[in-house]
This record gives structure tokens, C-alpha cells and sequence, in this order.
């Protein structure tokens, strides 16, 4: 979307709120009718010809553009900063007669150090900047450099930061040091949003998914994600449900809207549709913009090229004919 | 519509599913469906429309069987029905087989059809209908294989007379046929007047896998005149029926006395438990499928909502939430939720209830959302402040219509929950085990699911108690319905 028109949209920052455990113990989840709920939804909702085309170019104003390798560069970086700032080939979009809009990535989300890189490379884009932090991916780090971790990226000029929690927190139900720490990184954060990771694929069942969801909310997250992408199980739809579904129940407790981002294992433009009506259906049509939504990808954006220009010409592209990243 | 704009609302498109190879077959027959008896189609005197839901238009039209068609169908019947058992459970069988394979063959055909006829959206049909259809038919081939082992002393019972309703088309009938040829018995068959389409595609399928002559015959025709002749019919050994309580108490008197045997797979008003301990957004997500599956024109619809007090509000609330984001319209579309009722008399009924419901003082909720203008769509409805002695909570309505109440103890639960002339199915929702294991037995129904709602398969018995009915389809305990002691 035009960025112009985004930075008008103000969703109050959540504030978070006082720790509540009687909330936090009674929360369930049913996992049999949350897995058939997830199951069912895509045969529910088909998405076709132009509201085919239109979905997917949303979807990639939703995405945070990520590269997080031991093999990363600056100049891998700087790659995929170009690539946000131009995801879709020109003629593409001036053949769906959307030539004159800007449309971009949402962020691009790196390590700490290539922070610099993609704020020169990104000045006056509007595309934001999200550095994963505070021992990513296993949070097996002292809390004293977890926070010099976020303090460091903010000051590089990110504005977004990934958080990961302590697992450990979870596991063994330690509730409030879950909200202790939340709250520490928040601080830290100042103006920088705060996107927090759950690993859910290491939180062993879905009533600790949602109460790591329920307690990270409270503690004042602006946004709670799946995974880090390096645990073996990462974004699922019924996981993903199980997290929207807290998502509203937090704003029904407090009025302020927190964002979701399911991260990793999101390949196919198909599944975004999947994501996107779930989210419609289950939050409702607000929460589809990139203040309150991210897919957390790599590869996701090739397919969804190559499915926008198949929505065009009938035909599948090579992938050779979409720049990579 | 233009591209920018869809990506400002964000909104679903069209998704149709394409009907052109239905109407191709429809064409074939130049959309003059015929009676079939002894694998021969046999022209009628008279037709009747059978209108599609989805537009109000005609679909086809339907040759009614006579009083000779119907004799000539039963005769058919009985002189196949000894070769047929001497056939064997093995020989029985590989038609079971082919029958179900070339069902998942055409079941794309089928379930354009039978959304085409019935109004229910094609997610269903191609989801659960015709899926179930197969299993069902996979299922029984396995139990004709195991009848000498497992049944050895029993015997076929003849020529079953099978009456279907139009609520599941299909599927119901393949719950009556399935079982009655894996069992070596022989039909005549009376679909639904409003939905015969699939059953006489069926039968085509049946003439192609080479089922001996006679086996299946299938005489449309209302209830009055081909319903009655068969149930009245000393050949008939057994009435298998599904359809309201009247009609069903109308058969019984028919029969009785007459030795046959009978299966009646009547009306519900089916509770739908849930306890405070619940995942309250699973119980919500659930009601979906219980009440607003098939339009609400479910036996077993989830249809009176039982809340505990304390979580009340919250509870309807949400509800009310998820109310607005059903989709309702054209049951070929693949993003819908809610197709049409059967037809113009189902509206009519159900906007009966409705205000009866309002007259006594219910509250009523409809989410603002479109219907289509043309065909029978009827929006998903909420009635609260609904009480036992209310009429909308004891009459099956048959229709996208919940009601709900509130109990204050586990105790009350199972007493609203009994309180009723119905038995036929009903859904607990509770994260305690223990509760759960509790209540199930004492709630008095054919059926009851723990933390789902509506779920089938061939292998589970489906039936009720009290006036919903008795005997089972599926399973072991629906074949002995089929045989009768050697």
C-alpha cells in the first residue's frame, strides 16, 4: 500500500496491563476442536480470479522480508532491501492497472548487525526495520545482554524488534517471570515495537501456546509471533488459531488491538490465503494490515509472483523470471 | 471489480464451483429424469418439477412412479433377491466395491448435484456427503465379506422398502442401501420427492458396475402414493425410514400388526451442552456445525443451546460475533457457509417458528449480512431468553434457528437436556474429564459427542430414543436391522 496512506492508520500502542494468573490459569484450549477448526477453514474459504490477485498483493505489503543466516552479508542484505522496496515486477503490476502505488514489504527483519545496512539502504522508504534479538533463536543468553541486545539495535535505527522468551519460563509455568521479562524488553524497546516470539513448537501444548500469548499481551507486547523459524515445528494454522483467538480476547479485555505474526513455514501464496481469511474471520477485516499482521518468509514472496502472474496469464513463470532476493 | 479496491475492503469474491457437467447430465436426459426399475429406465405419464434452491428455478423434472411402477419395482425386487443372497457375502461384495469406487469416481458430479438439488453448499457435499457416501459403501462391502463369519446365524430379510428424506439426499440412502445389499436383501427405493437427482445418478452407476436386475430400484413419487403403496405392500419384509415424527408414527400404524420389520430415523431437538470449564471459542466454533450445517435441516442439528449461567453473557456475545462472519448464498460457491433451504414450504415453516418464537416473548438475533435476493435462504438466527415451556424450545424447527437457555448446575444440565419428546443426539463441551464421562450416560441420546458436534462415520451406529426413533444405521449394531434369525 502506499506508505503515505499507512502511517495515517493510529492503533493506540498497547499499553499491556497488570499481570492477571487467576486469567492466566483458567484459559483452555481444546486441541481436537482447534486442530478440526484449522482443518476445515481453507475447504471453507476459496479465494478466486481478481480477489485472488488483490489478497496476494496484500499479502505482500504483510510481509516482514527475513534473512537470518550464519551466511549473511552486507551485501545479502542489501539485496534483499532492494527486493522490498520493489517485490513485484513493474509490468505485473501496471497490468492489474496499479502502476502509480508503491508497493513494498512491510520490514525486513535481519540480524543485529546488518541493522545499519538496511536503515541506509531503506531511508525514506517507509519500510520498517526489525532486528531479531535477546539471544535469538534460543534465548539461552544472560537478561543483562538481552537487553544490551535491544538497546544496541534500537540504537542502529531499528524499529522493530523480535524478542525471544525463555522457554524455560513457560515449561515450568513461572508465569510471572514470563511477565517480568516481557515487561524488561518492552522497556527496552522504547519507541521500537516489540514483537514477541513464543517458539511455539517448544512450548509442548496449546493451553501453554495461549497463555504465553495471554501473558506477553499483558506484559505490553505490540506484537506476539510463532517461531524463530530454526525450531522444528514453526507456524501451523491451528496454532496460529490458538493465538488469534487470544489476540481477542485480549482486546475484548482492554480495547487496544495487538498484531500476529505467524513465522516460517508459510511457502505457498495458497497458504496465505489460508492465514489472511482465517484472521478476517477470526479478528475481522482491521487487523489485515501490516500494523497488525506480518508473514515472517523468505521464499514465500517467489511463489506469490509466480502465482500473480498466472492469475494474469493463465500460464505458471519459470521462477527464473522473478528477481530473487 | 477492479483489483485497488479489493485490496482497500479486503473482501470475498465470487468462487463458484462449475456446474457444467451436471447440467450435461441433466441434458443427457433431456432433463426428464426416469423411474428405474429391474436396470431398466421406465418412462411416466405424469412429471413433477424438482425445483433447484439455490435459484427457485426448475431443475429438472422427475418421472412419478405409479401404483404399477411401484408394484412392478417390488416385484423386480423379490425376484432378484434369491440369487442375490446366493450370491454370497464375497460375490455381494465386489458390487459394494465398484459401487463405492465409482462413486469417488464421479463424486465431483455427485456433489455438484446434490447441491444443485438440495441447496446445501458444496463444501458439504463435497466434504461430507458423498465422502461419507463412499465409506459407507466401503464399509458394508467389508461387512458382506465377514456375514458367514460374523453373522452366521442369520439370514436376509427379503425386499426392504427404503423412504429417504431430502435433507441428506444421498447419504441417507446409501445408509439404507449399503447395509440392506451387503446383508443380501434387495430394495425398492423412494427418495425424497424434493431431491431425488443423486438417487437416480446412482442408480446409472448401478446399471454400470452390473448389478443384477432387480437389485436397486428406485421409484420417485411423493409419500402419499409411492410411500404408502410400499409400506403397505405384503412383499415388503422390512421399512426403513428417515423423515419427520408424523410420518413415522403414520408408517408404524400402517405396519403394524403385518410382521415387518421396521428402522425409523425420526426428529430431534438435540441439546448442546456447554459447562463453564469449556474452550469457549471451540464450543462457539462447533455450534456452526451443529446448527448452521445444512441450513439448521439436521436430524441431529445442535439446536437447543444450554449454556451455564455464569458464562452466559460472554458466551452469547461472542456467539453473536461469529454470527456476522457466516457467509449465506449460492450453495455452488466454495466460500460460503449457509446455502439454502430445500425449498419455499421449509421457509415458510421455519419464518413460522420464528415468529411464534418472537410472540412468546424470545429475543431474537439475525447478523447483519446479505442473502441473495432469488431462492430460499433463510439468515442464521439466535433466540435467548427462551424457556423450557417455550414452543421454539421444544419443536424441531428444522432450520438455521438456535435457541438458547441456562442451567446452574450439572444436574439441571441433564434434566433440560431429557426434557424433551426427542433422544436422538447431543454435544458436551467441558475440559473436565471427569464431568464429561458424568453427564454422557445420563443424557438420554443415540448419540453424544464430547467436544464436537455432528461428526458420522459408517462404523458408529447413528439412532435415538424416545420419539427421534429406533434402530441404528451403521456398524454391527445397524446390520442386525438388516437380518433376521435363520
Amino acid at each position: 500500500m502506499l506508505k503515505t496512506e499507512q502511517s495515517k492508520v493510529d492503533i493506540p500502542r498497547n499499553p499491556g496491563m497488570p499481570l492477571e494468573l487467576d486469567y492466566i490459569k483458567d484459559i483452555k484450549v481444546n486441541r481436537s476442536a482447534v486442530e478440526r477448526r484449522a482443518k476445515t477453514h481453507p475447504s471453507r474459504r476459496s479465494i478466486k480470479k481478481q480477489w485472488q490477485a488483490a489478497w496476494l498483493l496484500k499479502a505482500i505489503t504483510l510481509i516482514d522480508l527475513t534473512t537470518l543466516a550464519g551466511d549473511d552479508t552486507e551485501e545479502r542484505v542489501k539485496r534483499l532491501c532492494r527486493k522490498a522496496k520493489q517485490p513485484v515486477r513493474k509490468d505485473l503490476l501496471e497490468q492489474f492497472d496499479l502502476g502509480d502505488m508503491r508497493i513494498t514489504t512491510a520490514a525486513v527483519c535481519v540480524y543485529h548487525n546488518f541493522v545499519k545496512t538496511a536503515v541506509e539502504e531503506l531511508r525514506g522508504t517507509g519500510i520498517s526495520i526489525a532486528a531479531v534479538s535477546t539471544g535469538f533463536p534460543s534465548g539461552q543468553i544472560s537478561m543483562e545482554n538481552k537487553i544490551k541486545q535491544i538497546k544496541a539495535s534500537v540504537a542502529d535505527g531499528a524499529n522493530e524488534i523480535d524478542i525471544v522468551i525463555s522457554r524455560a519460563k513457560v515449561l515450568s509455568a513461572d508465569w510471572h517471570g514470563l511477565y517480568e521479562e516481557i515487561s524488561a524488553f518492552r522497556e527496552a524497546c522504547g519507541e521500537a515495537h516489540l514483537k514477541t516470539i513464543l517458539a511455539t513448537g517448544e512450548l509442548g501444548h496449546f493451553e501453554n501456546v495461549a497463555k504465553a500469548s495471554m501473558v506477553a499481551m499483558m506484559a505490553g507486547a505490540d506484537f506476539i509471533k510463532t517461531s524463530t523459524g530454526k525450531e522444528s515445528v514453526n507456524a501451523t494454522l491451528p496454532v496460529s488459531l490458538v493465538m488469534m483467538r487470544q489476540i481477542r480476547a485480549y482486546y475484548r479485555m482492554t480495547g487496544f488491538k495487538v498484531g500476529f505474526k505467524p513465522a516460517r513455514g508459510i511457502r505457498s501464496a495458497k497458504q496465505t490465503l489460508a492465514w489472511l481469511s482465517l484472521l478476517k474471520d477470526e479478528l475481522g477485516d482491521e487487523w489485515i494490515s501490516p500494523h497488525l499482521f506480518r508473514f515472517g518468509a523468505s521464499s514465500l514472496l517467489g511463489d506469490i509472483e509466480r502465482q500473480l502472474e498466472h492469475n494474469l496469464t493463465g500460464r505458471y513463470s519459470a521462477s527464473f523470471r522473478h528477481a530473487v532476493s | 471489480m477492479e483489483v485497488r479496491k479489493i485490496m482497500e475492503s479486503m473482501e470475498y469474491g465470487p468462487a463458484p464451483e462449475s456446474r457444467e457437467n451436471a447440467d450435461k447430465w441433466l441434458d443427457k436426459f433431456d432433463r426428464k429424469l426416469k423411474i428405474f426399475i429391474a436396470n431398466e429406465w421406465r418412462d411416466s405419464e405424469t412429471y413433477f418439477d424438482s425445483i433447484e434452491p439455490g435459484t427457485g428455478k426448475v431443475l429438472t423434472q422427475i418421472a412419478a412412479a405409479s401404483d404399477k411402477d411401484v408394484e412392478d419395482a417390488i416385484q423386480a425386487a423379490k425376484g432378484a433377491q434369491q440369487s442375490w443372497a446366493d450370491l454370497g457375502g464375497h460375490g455381494r461384495a465386489r458390487y459394494l466395491y465398484a459401487i463405492a469406487r465409482q462413486i469417488q469416481k464421479h463424486q465431483r458430479l455427485f456433489s455438484v448435484l446434490e447441491s444443485l438439488d438440495n441447496g446445501k453448499p458444496i463444501r458439504e457435499s463435497r466434504d461430507i456427503d458423498i465422502p461419507l457416501v463412499a465409506r459407507h459403501f466401503y464399509h458394508h462391502a467389508g461387512w458382506a465379506q465377514l456375514m458367514d463369519e460374523k453373522l452366521k446365524d442369520y439370514q436376509p430379510l427379503g425386499v426392504i422398502g427404503a423412504i429417504v428424506p431430502w435433507n441428506f439426499p444421498l447419504l441417507i440412502f446409501s445408509w439404507k442401501v449399503a447395509p440392506a445389499l451387503a446383508m443380501g436383501s434387495t430394495l425398492a427405493i423412494k427418495p425424497a420427492k424434493l431431491t431425488s437427482v443423486t438417487a437416480l445418478l446412482f442408480a446409472e452407476i448401478c446399471k454400470n458396475v452390473g448389478l443384477p436386475s432387480g437389485v436397486i430400484n428406485i421409484v420417485p413419487g411423493s409419500g402419499r402414493t409411492v410411500g404408502e403403496y410400499i409400506v403397505n405392500h405384503p412383499d415388503i419384509a422390512k421399512v426403513t425410514f428417515t423423515g419427520s415424527t408424523e410420518v413415522g408414527k403414520h408408517i408404524r400404524k400402517s405396519i403394524a400388526g403385518s410382521g415387518k420389520k421396521s428402522t425409523m430415523e425420526l426428529g430431534g431437538k438435540s441439546p448442546y451442552i456447554v459447562f463453564e470449564d469449556a474452550d469457549i471459542d471451540s464450543a462457539i466454533e462447533g455450534l456452526v456445525d451443529a446448527i448452521w450445517f445444512n441450513q439448521g435441516q439436521v436430524c441431529c442439528a445442535g439446536s437447543r443451546l444450554l449454556i451455564q449461567e455464569n458464562i452466559a453473557k460472554d458466551f452469547i456475545e461472542m456467539l453473536k460475533q461469529r454470527m456476522s462472519k457466516l457467509r449465506v448464498g449460492n450453495p455452488l460457491d466454495k466460500a460460503i457457509d449457509i446455502g439454502a433451504v430445500v425449498d419455499k414450504n421449509q421457509f415458510n415453516t421455519i419464518d413460522h417458528y420464528v415468529k411464534i418464537g418472537e410472540d412468546e416473548g424470545g429475543s431474537k438475533f439475525q447478523p447483519t449480512i446479505s442473502c441473495p435476493d432469488e431462492g430460499f435462504y433463510y439468515p442464521p438466527t439466535l433466540f435467548t431468553d427462551i424457556s423450557p415451556a417455550d414452543t421454539l424450545a421444544q419443536e424441531e424447527i428444522f432450520g438455521p434457528i438456535l435457541v438458547s437457555m441456562t442451567f446452574r448446575t450439572p444436574e439441571e444440565a441433564v434434566k433440560l437436556a431429557n426434557n424433551s419428546r426427542y433422544g436422538l443426539a447431543a454435544s458436551i463441551w467441558t475440559e473436565n474429564l471427569n464431568l464429561a464421562l458424568d453427564i454422557a450416560p445420563k443424557v438420554k441420546s443415540g448419540v453424544i459427542w464430547v467436544n464436537s458436534t455432528n461428526l458420522f462415520d459408517a462404523a458408529a451406529g447413528f439412532g435415538g430414543y424416545k420419539e427421534s426413533g429406533f434402530g441404528r444405521e451403521g456398524g454391527i449394531e445397524g446390520l442386525y436391522d438388516f437380518v433376521k434369525p435363520k
